[in-house]
């Protein structure tokens, strides 16, 4: 059976973005959803889920459970998922799948973490090969690829740029976002390199922050307080292998989760009227335009020029600002924004009739993707 | 007891690379290759990682390889690598197939992709040795 429109995001919610000092991964996350549930005009007790991406700055065993307690729910489901940054779409995944086997009805998915003024327990004491040849962190991995991007397909460094300009416009249109200055690309040509052909501006920051959101039956959807957000399709492909072992640096998990999603919609890269893409660096949301299709392999750098990805252009882009601009937390509020758009309620930076919404998440170094269709109804 | 923190942090050694890592130390780079197969793999494991054969042994090879992918890291992620910023790391594809995370010796302006390498070695004072992969001169594969 098709599920394209038998679940609905029927509430999301966010907390501020940035460096929250002082407030630990749970308080953000209970913040969280507690505002999705006032989104969907709901009440903890009309949730038996609860689905959680565990903080990526502090692994910790059984957080779904912990997260439920401290919601007060008492839920006929929890889990946690280990996807890295596609987790939260994974996690509508799982939701869809409980709701449809009758093990629940009502599911909060949430993600919260400060990794900027918390804990850093994960990153806390490098050690392994990758250390040991001074490969720390996200950034360097990132950038094997994207040099091997711009070696195969001539990628340029402005390129890679014009996605920056493009999310810290949109950020800068957003109340919300951590960043409210938009920059230019001699901003971003002038800023230092992190690991070439990486530079500061191409990397998202570390924030502290969560957002979560309500997903049900479309059943239940309809009557609730907020119209239905319609999963039209959904996807996943993860690639696996540490960057050294992979056939390939330059093709995503996308190229095998964008396909399966949009045929679960019945959708063509054409019909997409706003993209909300994972952007924890420049390079992704070239290599996933390419992946999904919008554009043949290779010709991703040269379609985010031109302001084809601002607002106003023919597809507009991370319109919170995504990871770039709004806040570097790993994929939700890509989702939250997604659904924001759909309903309309974007103000300023809403995609004027915008019917379709893709989303991707993506984790680890290209070690997992996936896609999330959104629509404000079932075409 | 002050902690050395300009130490360099060292590779996870264990029952299942530690042929790996003898092999750099010896400066003898040696892959498992499987008896079945005939193929090599990387990283270490148990199984032959195209065949899941258990039947395989440590082989030296060539030490012939191209420069895949490669960055320059200027960030100083660790205080052991504060003089060396910014310095090359290179994923290396061997003639034998397998691809290998190492070093580069040469100046970072130099590096190009699909440039011939020949393996070379880094012993550090911490106790192991890395790969620290030569430019073969006016070489390109
Ligand atoms: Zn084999």
């Amino acid at each position: 059976m098709n599920p394209r429109g038998r679940y609905a995001v029927v509430g999301v919610g966010n907390t501020a973005y940035g460096k929250l000092a002082g407030r630990s991964a749970m308080s953000l996350s209970v913040e969280a959803v507690r505002n999705a549930l006032a989104d969907a005009g709901l009440r903890p007790a009309d949730v038996d889920a609860v689905l959680t991406k565990a903080p990526t700055s502090n692994f910790t065993m059984l957080w779904s459970a912990q997260v439920a307690q401290a919601v007060g729910i008492v839920p006929q489901v929890t889990a946690t998922l280990d996807q890295a940054g596609a987790s939260n779409i994974g996690l509508v995944g799982y939701a869809m799948w409980c709701i449809e086997t009758g093990q629940c009805h009502t599911a909060v998915i949430v993600y919260g973490d400060n990794p900027a003024t918390g804990s850093r327990a994960t990153y806390a004491r490098p050690r392994g090969e990758g250390a040991a040849y001074g490969m720390f962190g996200v950034p360097p991995w990132y950038a094997l690829i994207a040099q091997r991007h711009m070696h195969e397909y001539g990628t340029t460094s402005e390129q890679l740029g014009a996605v920056a300009v493009a999310c810290r416009k949109h950020a800068a249109m957003n109340p919300g976002a951590q960043f409210q200055s938009p920059i230019t690309l001699e901003d971003h040509h002038a800023s230092r390199f992190v690991a070439e052909p990486l530079r500061l501006l191409d990397c998202c920051p570390i924030s502290d922050g969560a957002a979560a959101i309500v997903v049900t039956s479309a059943e239940r959807a309809s009557g609730m307080r907020k119209p239905p957000v319609y999963v039209l399709g959904i996807g996943q492909g993860h690639p696996a292998w540490d960057v050294p072992y992979r056939s390939t640096l330059t093709t995503s998990g996308a190229a095998t989760s964008g396909p399966m999603a949009f045929r679960m919609a019945g959708i063509t890269p054409a019909d997409v009227d706003v993209a909300q893409l994972y952007d924890c660096f420049t390079i992704v949301p070239i290599v996933t335009l390419e992946d999904y299709g919008f554009c043949a392999k290779g010709e991703g750098g040269a379609f985010v020029e031109q302001g084809r990805i601002a607002l106003g252009g023919a597809l507009p882009l991370n319109t919170s600002g995504g990871l770039l601009g709004e806040t570097g937390m790993p994929g939700m509020q890509l989702i939250v924004e997604g659904v924001r758009q759909m309903r309309g309620e974007c103000g300023g930076r809403q995609v004027p009739d915008a019917r379709i919404c893709v989303v991707s998440g993506q984790g680890g170094v290209m070690t997992t993707h996936a896609t999330l269709v959104l629509g404000k109804e079932v075409p | 007891m002050a902690t050395d923190v300009t130490e360099r942090p060292a590779p996870d050694v264990d029952e299942e690379n530690a042929g790996y890592w003898d092999s750099l130390r010896r400066h003898e780079l040696a892959l498992q290759r499987c008896a079945d197969c005939g193929r090599f793999w990387s990283p270490a494991g148990s199984f032959c990682r195209w065949c899941l054969s258990d039947r395989w042994s440590w082989e030296r090879v060539s030490g012939r390889g191209t420069l895949y992918a490669f960055t320059v890291v200027h960030q100083v992620y660790h205080p052991a690598f504060r003089e060396a910023a910014p310095y090359p790391a290179a994923v290396v594809e061997l003639e034998e197939g397998p691809r290998l995370l190492a070093t580069v010796d040469c100046a970072p302006r130099e590096l190009r992709v699909g440039m011939a390498l020949e393996v070379g070695y880094r012993d550090l004072p911490e106790g192991f040795t890395l790969l620290a992969f030569r430019p073969v001169t006016g070489g390109t594969r």
